[in-house]
């Protein structure tokens, strides 16, 4: 009794000082387990709690994949979810229901500073704003070995063409030329999601087209192309040998060192290389995923994932306060600092060190220059097929060809629709 | 068949048995059939009729899978049979260190299916797989054993029986212990060979055990999920599912109600598979 009258005469200090109504809390946070995460999580509360030391936090790690998606909802739906979670933006965010499960953040003093592109993709369909963004945002295309490419005297492809030519060469000279890993079925979906950069750029209305079930994969060209790209590095055995059970270590291993000379993959990859294979951070270089003209090459993007709070969280006052420091310059600095520079982060005048790896250099000029940066599908349009991984697997293996492919993942995409009970399905 | 005589306890005695069943067994059951019809999302399920159970049907990968489940149902609970009763009359024989050699064959049932399976991946691996480097030294190109669309299902099935073959062999060893040596010593005077003596007594005294292991590994096949998931996940593409894959997967995109629809029909396959074997089975025993 008598600590429970000292900490609350010590709460109303507190407020009365900083204005902050802080008893001592213990915020609940449910992370996906990535090395990165963590590390990142870390260096947040750390600093956070230096300012705020009767804040503590606890940690908890869940599996990523699908599997952490269940438990995610699980742990709404029954309000054990915790006072904080991180979790995808975009289509996977929608999926949570966010208007009756997430605390809305729309008027979290912290907004102010988060680039606009990312609040459409943590905003639930009432137009409220529910989460503030975690890490840096990412780009989808192909990773490359500046080593290998001087030795053979090649230069960086800016269409699909010339990126089969380089692959020849490559080849003949005895390396792999794209390192492939369907061990880890989702990195097979590069060629296809990657290129959506080049699909928008051909067909703007896609995105839209296809929510309203207008626009199909089979009968668009341009979003087909991506499947055939598949089939045509299959068809060149372009291939690792054991690219059927190859893991994305595997694969990130290959291109750090030299052992293959592509590997198509998001650049959150970055951090496996600086764990892995360090000292062949800078033989890597980064460019967009090519398409069929030079001159409408652009990067397609993945935002970060985000933090909520959980509607049914007991502390959202607290956890507010500390999602407000996430979405503050110090605290991406504090992210910055524990995991260098991947990317661009999602606050305003969060400026990243001078010295960058060249991977990461590589990108940052898609971001700079105007129209040069188009979102991935995901987060445009709410359906994403669920089989989209196994498919491109066989077309990847030579199973399926890649016009019976697109048909396929149409019939796909039409399940998860109908399952969302999207409107015109 | 057998008619109903009055229970001889009370009510109160059956009451807390009768409680768990209820609200373990049968709520669940009655509740998957409910939720089978609706849109289930987690956080709220909407009526749609038999939409989910169209749409399983519908499902492109459905017959495939189906066919890969009676594939590697009927694969696996041939060859257990078949090798358990050959180890069981091996290790009933009276060989050198027979208790150690019959732990051996147990030993494999002990283990985790995704520990197997996660080790067996490693040992399939293509390129540096230990199966693979073996036949390399003696200079057999080894295929991709879980990644090659045509075999992975065969590989997957191959582990099953390792790991699932000496629970068969247990059974049989009770099942030949259980036959009286006086019909061996009768059908010898008689002038049988062994090879006739295998057939004519212990092949028809042994079906009790059979019956059991045919039963136990055919369900065992038709439902088996985690080692399949464990090594190839019912890939490469779709090569290896089986429906208890096709399920899963439908769960994991979060398309609950479908999930559960599909279990349903799961259950009722797997109801009208082994309903009439058991029935056949039993029937042909008071034949004999």
């Amino acid at each position: 009794m008598k600590t429970l009258r000292h900490s609350a005469a010590l709460a109303a200090a507190i407020t009365l000082t900083s204005g902050m109504a802080q008893a001592e809390v213990t915020l609940n946070l449910l992370l996906d387990g990535n090395a990165d995460t963590i590390t990142m999580m870390e260096a947040l509360t750390a600093a956070y709690t230096a300012a705020n030391p009767d804040v503590t936090f606890e940690m908890e790690n869940r599996p990523g994949g699908s599997e952490g998606d269940n438990m995610v909802k699980t742990r709404l739906a029954t309000g054990e979810a915790g006072d904080i979670i991180q979790y995808n933006s975009g289509s996977l965010f929608q999926a949570l229901r966010p208007a009756d499960t997430l605390a809305d953040l729309t008027d979290l003093p912290g907004q102010a500073n988060v680039i606009d592109s990312f609040k459409p993709v943590v905003t639930a369909p009432d137009g409220t704003v529910r989460g503030v963004p975690f890490g840096a945002a990412m780009g989808g295309g192909v990773y490359y070995n500046r080593k290998l490419y001087e030795e053979l005297g090649l230069s960086v492809p800016k269409t699909w063409d010339e990126f089969m030519a380089n692959n020849a060469k490559i080849k003949e000279a005895g390396k792999v030329p794209v390192a492939t890993t369907f061990g880890d079925t989702w990195t097979s979906q590069l060629f296809v999601l990657g290129d959506f950069f080049n699909v928008q750029a051909e067909v703007p209305t896609f995105a839209d087209d296809y929510t309203a079930n207008k626009a199909k994969y089979a009968n668009t060209p341009a979003a087909a192309r991506g499947f055939q790209y598949l089939e045509d590095v299959f068809k060149a055995g372009y291939m690792n040998e054991d690219f059927g059970v190859a893991k994305f270590e595997d694969g990130m291993r290959m291109v750090a060192t030299g052992e293959a000379a592509h590997y198509p993959m998001l650049t959150f990859a970055m951090a496996t290389v600086k764990q892995n294979t360090p000292d062949n951070i800078n033989d890597l270089g980064y460019f967009a995923l090519p398409g069929p003209t030079a001159d409408k090459n652009g990067l397609t993007v993945w935002m970060p994932s985000a933090l909520y709070i959980p509607a049914a969280s007991a502390n959202v006052d607290a956890a507010k306060d500390f999602l407000n420091f996430v979405a503050s310059v110090e605290g991406c600095q504090a992210m910055i600092g524990a995991i260098g520079a991947t990317g661009p982060y999602l606050i305003k005048d969060c400026a990243l060190p001078a010295d960058v790896p060249p991977s990461v250099a590589d990108m940052l000029p898609y971001f700079q220059t105007e129209g040069a940066t188009a979102p991935a599908l995901e987060f445009l349009s709410p359906i994403k097929g669920p089989a989209l991984e196994q498919i491109t697997v066989e077309v990847g293996s030579g199973i399926r060809p890649a016009a019976e492919a697109t048909a396929l993942y149409d019939q796909d995409v039409e399940k998860q629709a109908k399952q969302l009970g999207l409107p015109n399905w | 068949m057998a008619s109903r005589r009055p229970s001889p306890y009370p009510y109160w005695f059956v009451l807390p048995a009768a409680v768990v069943f209820v609200t373990l067994f049968l709520v669940p059951t009655i509740a998957s059939f409910w939720f089978s019809l609706t849109r289930w999302d987690l956080f709220a399920a909407e009526f749609i009729g038999w939409d989910n159970y169209r749409q399983f049907f519908k499902e492109p990968f459905l017959i495939q899978g189906l066919t890969n489940t009676l594939i590697y149902a009927v694969v696996t609970s041939g060859a257990k049979t078949v090798l358990g009763l050959m180890l069981a009359v091996l290790l009933t024989s009276g060989i050198w260190m027979q208790g150690f050699l019959r732990s051996v064959v147990f030993f494999p049932v002990l283990v985790s299916t995704i520990g197997v399976g996660i080790t067996f991946a490693a040992l399939m691996h293509p390129t540096r797989g230990v199966i693979n480097l073996g036949l390399e030294s003696i200079g057999i190109d080894g295929p991709a054993w879980l990644s090659d669309p045509a075999l992975a299902l065969y590989s997957v099935a191959m582990i099953d029986i390792w790991k699932g073959v000496g629970l068969a062999t247990l059974i049989y060893i009770a099942g030949l212990a259980a036959i009286s040596p006086e019909y061996y010593e009768a059908s010898r005077i008689d002038g049988a060979t062994r090879w006739q003596q295998f057939w004519r007594v212990t092949v028809p005294l042994v079906r009790p055990a059979t019956v059991t292991v045919v039963t136990l590994s055919l369900i065992g096949g038709l439902r088996s999920f985690d080692i399949i998931w464990a090594t190839t996940r019912g890939g490469p593409g779709f090569a290896s599912d089986v429906l208890a894959s096709v399920i899963y997967k439908q769960y994991q995109a979060g398309f609950y109600g479908l999930a559960t629809a599909g279990n349903v029909i799961l259950f009722l396959l797997i109801a009208v598979i082994i309903l009439p074997l058991t029935y056949w089975f039993n029937k042909r025993e008071v034949d004999l």
